[in-house]
């Protein structure tokens, strides 16, 4: 189980992130973060206090569930229905310029998930996407604004993102892989 | 606050008596989040795109049946609604082989309403699609309970140790029978009362406390829940007036004051004003009567979602 970034990391990581968020988006009056549940929250915090931090404008910070918008739901469903959480945007989303926080960045199916989620809020003037890691291994025509880190990795292989607000400790592991 | 439960471990939703308190607390929790998708500018989630679900209504109703077609629009389902006085139950068909008819057209799902209690529980035996039970006679109303404890625990935060007071019809209704069930597996203290000739045989067994004095069962209630008195259900008399009833144990400002002062007045309708409840009362300020109809959707949308997942079972 290599650990391929350590708390120390993620936080460099995360505020030059932060610092190229700044950087592209001139004016941030108009910026907000959507955090893709369940890890992609806690790092669209983090994002936006580093935005504040650097630039001095709160960006608001919603929270996506894309449960409901999942492209495999009536497919045959041969297990339990997956988990439905609730989704909270707390300001409208028309006219903004949206950065869609989520952790990995994998087959590019969640992320084509969220932006059917979000066009449903309304009508952005743009969307960004910001992954902590991208994996690899994309299944539709998607790509990332901002990358934490680019991984390479087999498709045997999983990517844990773990967070201290959620897990209690800040780190990226690959997991699994040689045995399968 | 949390359920630990990740699935029904059912195919059909036929009772509460069939779920365990894991499984409600799933429904409950997967409920607020479908609640926030009446917020959104666009009220319609894909989740059941390609499913077809069937309200099946034997007997009339206008609450339950709208609010699951809502339920099934914004969940993208595709949705039939049959009513008995149109479909050719009026020229004798019996339900199997309505429904026999109905399952070659392959719905995923059936809701129906029935005055046969376990109709739901027959076609159960027969049908590959699943079945919700949308009231089936005197014997439950599993979604109607399940919107009232979705209601509470919004309000109070939770269930457990609540005093619910249920007054009115005991012996017809189903929606007393489902609360009973729900209420107690998750820790209610639930207290029945009606006059003796409303009192069904038994109830003690399912879990609440019975008695025929209104004031001790409203006396530091947490929630006052009224039942419709169900004329067309009575061959008989029953009490000798409405206007009695509604003297010995109508809800008035009066006995509402026994309650605790953060008591909250549930209905699930339609509601007899002046025989069960009183208009003050039915309107006022801890009446949370329409709010059960809207966390009724939100409540509908969360059992279509969960049951529309899983294996064939069989």
């Amino acid at each position: 189980m290599p650990v391929v970034m350590d708390g120390d990391r993620m936080a460099r990581t995360l505020a030059r992130m932060a610092h190229e968020i700044v950087e592209r988006n001139r004016s941030l009056e108009d910026v907000a973060f959507v955090g893709v549940r369940t890890r992609g929250v806690p790092i669209a915090r983090r994002l936006a206090e580093h935005v504040e931090k650097i630039a001095g404008v709160a960006a608001p910070v919603g929270i996506l569930d894309i449960t409901l918008y999942r492209d495999d739901l009536s497919r045959h469903a041969v297990g339990p229905q997956p988990l439905v959480r609730r989704t909270d945007i707390p300001f409208s989303i028309d006219g903004r310029r949206i950065l869609l926080v989520d952790d990995v960045l994998y087959t590019g199916r969640t992320v084509r998930a969220a932006l059917d989620a979000l066009v449903d809020f309304g009508r952005p003037r743009a969307i960004q996407l910001v992954v902590l890691v991208d994996r690899g291994h994309r299944e539709l025509p998607i790509k990332a604004d901002y990358v934490g880190k680019n991984l390479p990795t087999a498709p045997a292989e999983s990517v844990q993102v773990r967070l201290s607000e959620i897990d209690g400790v800040d780190e990226v592991a690959i997991e699994g892989g040689e045995a399968a | 606050m949390t359920a630990t439960a990740t699935a029904l471990a059912g195919r059909h939703l036929l009772g509460i008596a069939d779920l365990t308190a894991d499984e409600i607390g799933l429904i409950l929790d997967t409920a607020e989040a479908m609640k926030e998708v009446a917020e959104r500018p666009i009220k319609k989630v894909p989740a059941l795109r390609g499913k077809t679900v069937i309200n099946l209504f034997y007997e009339p109703s206008t609450r339950t049946r709208t609010s699951f077609e809502v339920a099934e629009k914004r969940l993208s389902a595709d949705t039939l609604n049959i009513a008995v006085a149109t479909s050719s139950v009026v020229k004798g068909e019996t339900l199997i082989d309505t429904v026999l008819n109905l399952e070659a057209m392959h719905p995923d799902m059936i809701v129906l309403r029935h005055a046969s209690s376990g109709a739901g529980h027959l076609l159960s035996k027969v049908c590959r699609a699943r079945i919700i039970n949308a009231g089936d006679g005197m014997h439950e109303h599993p979604t109607q309970a399940l919107l009232d404890a979705f209601t509470i625990r919004e309000r109070k935060g939770r269930l457990a140790g609540l005093k619910v007071a249920i007054i009115g019809d005991l012996l017809h209704s189903r929606v007393l029978r489902s609360n009973v069930l729900l209420l107690s597996k998750m820790g209610a203290d639930v207290w029945a009362c009606a006059p003796p000739t409303l009192i069904p045989r038994g109830l003690e067994r399912l879990g609440a406390h019975v008695t025929t004095s209104v004031d001790e069962a409203v006396r530091g209630a947490d929630v006052v829940m009224m039942l419709r008195i169900q004329l067309e259900r009575m061959e008989g008399n029953f009490f000798p007036s409405l206007r009695e009833y509604f003297n010995v144990f109508g809800m008035t400002p009066e006995r509402v004051a026994l309650a605790r002062e953060d008591a909250i007045i549930m209905h699930p309708g339609p509601m007899n004003r002046g025989v069960e409840i009183a208009s003050e009362v039915a309107d006022g300020p801890r009446s949370v009567i329409l709010d059960q109809v809207t966390n009724g959707v939100a409540v509908r949308m969360a059992v279509l979602y969960l049951l529309a997942g899983g294996g064939d079972g069989d």
